[in-house]
């Protein structure tokens, strides 16, 4: 009875799975996709439970309950800023169960021949991304430099370090019964997730969280190879392509390759580059902002990272009301890459009560700029450069970007006029169409709102 | 057709069956898809508890197993939970503020 059961619970897991990905292609049906997936996960959870080699049941049964105990606050106490912090460590989390997995199936069974193949690219994947995630979650978190850490040789030491690894691991392979060769993989997977991590800046932060995605997703496809367990293979293979498609988003729209995100280490050649005297700029008061926007009847709003920092969002959607109020258009302009992992604007403004209609993607807006009478540019920098598409030369050549320089005027809130995280200078800074903000981005824009209020009053 | 071979198709249509998928999500909700995606592969809970719940398990075993259940379920907790609060946030319009 119950041998018909079990794998029709898994397969309607399965489906669930792939149902609550495919509800998510619309703000409308994606909490029905978290919710099916929800019920995929119990069904999967209770049909493997009930398997006649589950008999010992009470550390489970600790560790759903400390997990929970451990998941529910961290879910609901977690700020929206600290969202990607949230997501690399999770991704820790992740491929630290299946590289425990992983070995733990070693010890007990050890596998020959294509399992001992699925577990070994199950640890791999599993340990590594368990290393590089806990590294981005630093980096994040800003308890580690932010700033990409280079040396010379490091993509020799990382490659190596990475040939030796995958070495031992096929050694493994060929005869598992080497167990002193085990913990030398384990350390050696370890390091090199620490190792490739070290070099990569803030920038990169939403291809490298993508990629962790999809590693963590690989291994527990590996896994399901060797517990020749399909539903492991297919939430994987989901959970492995979804990253890997957004780390492809992220490099497009850096125009970028992986390998130039991994081992390029952006950003670190350029810091003395551009040691120009300074040049002028013409800069506004919050009074002289606010009239200009309240006289414009299209406004682009264009949030970058440094939106996030200043937690300037709430301020921002006061500011939208006030102009929505005056009869003003206000839309944001969401650049693929801003801010530090896919979407993280998006996420932020939804939580600030922007209206998601109001949040429009690069290539819709684009063509708008010419029409706009101010965009406005927040704590966003490189995303807005215009030399990306006229100076061959720049680091950034090629890279999308958002075309705000066609707007009638343009103004940049900022602190200073230090140079972005690619190190280069903004060509549109200095236009003369060009008002400069100086401020942080909060107090600036709360400053902004209370001008405009004013305005309205008079 | 070998076992290893079956589960190489599954898997092969399963990732050919994201990259499609994946594709039509809205840029507007690839952060709570990417916690999606997450808690889904949180799935790796079935192989702790197969690992955990052994009645020949070691005490490494059983240990490593306890682990990985605990971080699994962490992930699928918190994943789950976080995903639905950010969709709640995306709103059309508010109502009554206009």
């Amino acid at each position: 009875m119950t041998a018909a059961i079990l794998p029709a619970l898994y397969l309607l897991a399965a489906a669930s799975f792939i149902l609550a990905i495919k509800w998510m292609n619309s703000p409308a049906t994606a909490r029905r996709g978290v919710f099916v997936g929800e019920a995929g996960m119990i069904l999967a959870v209770i049909g493997t439970l009930l398997r006649y080699e589950v008999v010992s049941y009470q550390w489970i049964f600790i560790a759903f309950l400390l997990g929970s105990a451990i998941g529910v606050p961290l879910a609901y106490l977690m700020p929206m800023t600290a969202v990607p912090q949230r997501t690399a460590i999770s991704h820790a989390f992740g491929a630290l169960a299946s590289a425990l997995i992983g070995t733990a199936e070693y010890y007990r069974e050890t596998p020959h021949g294509f399992i001992m193949g699925a577990l070994v690219l199950e640890m791999l994947l599993g340990f590594l991304t368990f290393t590089a995630s806990l590294m981005a979650f630093g980096k994040l978190q800003e308890i580690l430099p932010t700033r990409p850490i280079t040396y010379k040789g490091q993509n020799f030491v990382n490659l190596g370090l990475f040939g030796l690894a995958a070495a031992i691991g096929i050694a493994l392979i060929l005869s598992p019964e080497q167990t002193w060769l085990f913990p030398i993989f384990v350390v050696l997977s370890l390091l090199f997730g620490v190792l490739l991590i070290i070099p990569i800046g803030g920038a990169d932060m939403p291809t490298v969280i993508a990629l962790l995605n999809s590693y963590a997703g690989l291994s527990a496809s590996a896994m399901g190879f060797a517990l020749d367990n399909r539903l492991l293979i297919v939430a994987g293979a989901l959970d492995g392509s979804s990253g890997f498609i957004l780390a492809i988003i992220m490099c497009r729209a850096m125009n970028r390759s992986f390998s130039n995100v991994l081992f390029g280490a952006f950003g670190q050649l350029q810091t003395t580059a551009e040691k120009t005297a300074a040049r002028p700029v013409r800069s506004a008061s919050p009074e002289e902002a606010a009239e200009i926007l309240d006289s414009a009847r299209s406004v682009i709003v264009i949030p970058g990272y440094g939106m996030a920092v200043a937690q300037a969002q709430h301020k921002l959607r006061e500011m939208f009301d006030v102009l929505s109020r005056r009869g003003v258009d206000v839309r944001f302009a969401i650049h693929p890459v801003a801010g530090r992992m896919p979407g993280h604007m998006n996420v932020l403004l939804a939580e600030a009560d922007v209206p998601y209609d109001k949040l429009v993607e690069m290539d819709e807006i684009n063509g708008e700029f010419v029409m706009a009478d101010v965009a406005l540019v927040i704590g966003a920098n490189d995303v807005v450069n215009p030399a990306a598409q006229n100076d061959k030369n720049s680091p950034i050549a090629g890279m999308p970007i958002l075309e705000a320089y066609k707007a009638r005027s343009v103004m940049v809130i900022k602190r200073s006029m230090s140079p972005g995280f690619a190190g280069i200078d903004n060509e549109l800074y200095y236009m003369e169409n060009t008002l400069m903000l100086f401020g942080d981005a909060k107090t600036f824009v709360a400053s902004i709102v209370k001008e405009l209020g004013a305005l309205a009053r008079a | 057709m070998n076992s290893w071979e079956f589960d190489l198709w599954v898997f092969m249509l399963a990732a050919f069956l994201g990259f499609e998928l994946i594709r039509r999500v809205s840029p507007l909700l690839h952060t709570p898809l990417m916690s999606l995606t997450n808690a889904i592969s949180a799935i790796s809970v079935v192989g702790a508890i197969l690992i955990t719940g052994a009645s020949d398990a070691s005490m490494l075993s059983r240990t490593l197993g306890f682990i990985a259940v605990l971080a699994a379920t962490i992930n699928l907790v918190s994943g789950y939970l976080i995903t639905d609060r950010m969709l709640r946030m995306f709103k059309k319009r508010e109502p009554g503020k206009q």
